[in-house]
């Protein structure tokens, strides 16, 4: 029963698209190559986004915390020798 | 500056008038649609106190609210709209590539072989679309009636095999179809009853065809009692009968001006009055539609400077308007008119082609509507196709008007005369209306065509709908914005045995593609009822209900009205 419900709302959903893009008013053969056009995107999107996303967020990841890691640890030796001011050493010294 | 001294001057002219009590706004009415719809969202739920506020700054003189709405178009599906027609124009593209090709059939007119050379003639837009957005719906428009057009038709049923390009009938008869789609405003498209009969009679003693024009044979004593009683309905001197209503306007304005005159038209005329502006030669300038400020600017431009090089006035300023724009639902804010062409002493030409037999407590149209006098206009246009289940149209006005037009018209002399069977059935409608057979018909009819409209239209409101257009107008356009839905809902509401008119481009702008619905004095309650549940469901269907004012349900708006009265 549920699976029933779950196909005529699949359906609604697909005549949904239909009408919004305005492939409804087109002939099939031409409704099957706008959704393979579409399809073929989606999945080359997809396929970009699985095998750069995890290299491209680890990199920001490092860039942010690098830069964060190294501000704090300019401002803890200024409150602690609180003396002259100690230029503050480049982040990236590992 | 200039509205104060209008407003100074309309109300002194229309100090016999009682204004009941009406606040004179503080904000324009013209820019108070978007205020509206703020002020509705802010307030959800003062609707009656709003009702009051909404008047123009020359409320004297309405003597009743003056309430109209063209709820905005969402930006959303505006933008979906757009992605949707620029879908659909790259496939049109690719068809043209593969029919130019030869890949495919070509079923459309195209040039001949010789004439490749020559200036192409099916290259614009126009043709574009007919050929690859207009056609793929194309089942939706001249759908073939077999049976009288009242309230309930029976259509042809067809089919295509080929996508539109060709249609066979397959001999079944669609029967009973809800009748949403006629302007039978009166219900006097019948083929039974007192007109009908009448009607007979007529052809039984005259014949059908009249053979001749006006001028020469073809005045029967039936057009002269026709004319008479028109004169009487309208309260006007004299009037002149038709056989056509699109040829009334478009042969009856270049008789009434020429070039020197100037022609002030609404933005959304009809084609008919925009054909007869530009076959009289005039000057013709467009104001915005139904904005009494564009007009009035308009009108001090003209008299001040006068016609274009050489600065002389002008010899004639004529003012077209219409009764009720059909595509739009609103009516024309007619006192308004009245007084600016009074000020700056022009003339005024009614189109009340829809309006007449649907507005006003006697059906004289939008003059009665308002209370107005029926001299102020000087010509007073219509059509019998509408309210009178006929066909023609008239003009009224004074009787030396209608003594040029009879001989300077070119549909008085050249065009054939109205056929009198039709000539009768129009006297026998209009003797109804005006209640002069001795029955009550025309009263009852005009009573429920109010009632229907105002419940028609009250219940699309609420279901989230947008409906465009003053709210005592019986044509009630129901937005639908995107291509694909155009289709969609012409057919799901055939299925659901109701034939209703969808309308797109070139007829409406672009993206603003609407179904108008004409509601009937025939209708009865279980018609509507059945009629809208249809369109609700379909309206759920296809997701069309955008409207983003939310109506109080009847329980609040009783609760809120108690409230405001004490």
């Amino acid at each position: 029963m549920d699976v029933k419900n779950m196909r005529e709302y699949l359906g609604w959903l697909y005549y949904q698209y239909l009408l919004v893009t305005g492939i409804y008013v087109l002939e099939p053969w031409e409704k099957s190559i706008f959704n393979a056009v579409l399809v073929t995107m989606v999945a080359m999107v997809i396929y970009t986004s699985y095998v750069f996303v995890p290299i491209h967020v680890r990199l920001a990841l490092q860039f942010f915390s690098g830069l964060c890691g190294g501000q704090h640890e300019s401002t803890m030796t200024l409150m602690n020798w609180g003396g002259p001011i100690i230029s503050s050493h480049h982040p990236a010294t590992n | 500056m200039t509205e104060s001294s209008t407003s100074k001057l309309l109300n002194g002219d229309s100090c016999h008038r009682t204004a009941n009590g009406k606040k004179a706004a503080r904000n324009g009415f013209v820019k108070n649609h978007c205020l509206f719809q703020q002020q509705q969202q802010l307030q959800k739920y003062r609707r009656t106190k709003e009702k009051s506020q909404h008047v123009s700054r020359n409320a004297a003189l309405y003597n009743k609210p003056f309430v109209e709405s063209f709820e905005e178009t969402p930006l959303l599906v505006a933008v979906l709209t757009y992605m949707g027609y620029g879908i659909l124009t790259i496939f049109g593209y690719l068809r043209d590539f593969l029919r130019q090709w030869k890949i495919e059939k070509c079923h459309i007119a195209r040039e001949r072989e010789e004439q490749k050379d020559f200036v192409p003639l099916y290259q614009d837009f126009e043709n574009f679309y007919t050929r690859n957005l207009y056609m793929r719906i194309r089942d939706n428009w001249n759908r073939p009636i077999c049976s009288v057009p009242g309230a309930r038709m029976d259509l042809v049923e067809r089919v295509t095999h080929d996508y539109n390009w060709t249609f066979e009938h397959t001999g079944r008869v669609i029967k009973d179809v809800i009748n949403m789609g006629s302007y039978n405003y009166l219900g006097f498209a019948e083929n039974i009853g007192t007109c009908s009969d009448a009607a007979t009679k007529a052809t039984l003693q005259y014949g059908v065809g009249v053979n001749s024009t006006r001028h020469e044979m073809g005045n029967l004593d039936k057009h002269v009692e026709l004319e008479n009683l028109v004169a009487r309905f309208l309260g006007v001197e004299a009037s002149m009968a038709f056989g056509m209503g699109f040829a009334t306007n478009s042969m009856n304005i270049p008789a009434l001006t020429g070039k020197g005159c100037l022609i002030l038209s609404d933005e959304l005329n009809h084609a008919s009055l925009v054909l007869g502006a530009r076959l009289s030669g005039s000057t013709i300038r467009v104001f915005k539609h139904n904005n009494m400020q564009s007009l009035e600017k308009l009108l001090r431009d003209a008299i001040v400077h006068g016609q274009p090089r050489t600065h002389r006035p002008w010899k004639k300023i004529l003012i077209l308007v219409e009764g009720i724009y059909s595509m739009e639902g609103s009516i024309v804010r007619l006192p308004e008119v009245i007084a600016l062409k009074k000020k700056y002493k022009a003339y005024l030409y009614l189109d009340e082609a829809h309006s007449i037999g649907a507005l006003g407590p006697r059906a004289r149209g939008v003059v009665d509507y308002f209370g107005l006098d029926p001299r102020d206009v000087d010509i007073m246009m219509g059509t019998f196709t509408k309210s009178f289940g006929a066909a023609g149209g008239y003009i009224g006005g004074k009787k030396e008007l209608i003594d040029y037009l009879r001989t300077h018209s070119h549909s008085a002399v050249y065009a054939t005369s109205i056929s009198p069977p039709v000539a009768q059935q129009i006297i026998t409608s209009m003797k109804c209306i005006m209640g002069e057979d001795g029955t009550n018909l025309g009263r009852d009819r005009l009573r429920q065509l109010a009632e229907n409209t105002t419940y028609f239209r009250r219940r699309l409101q609420e279901s989230g709908f947008i409906i465009y257009g003053n709210e005592d107008s019986p044509v009630v356009p129901l937005m639908l914005y995107m291509p694909a839905k155009i289709g969609a809902f012409g057919r799901e509401m055939l299925k659901r045995n109701i034939g209703t008119v969808v309308v797109g481009f070139p007829a409406t702008p672009i993206i603003e593609s609407r179904a108008r619905l004409c509601v009937s004095a025939a209708h009865t309650r279980e018609m509507l009822d059945t009629a809208l549940n249809a369109i609700s469901e379909v309206g759920d269907l296809l997701q069309l209900k955008y409207s983003r004012h939310r109506r109080p349900s009847p329980l609040e708006e009783a609760a809120l009205f108690l409230e405001s009265q004490e």
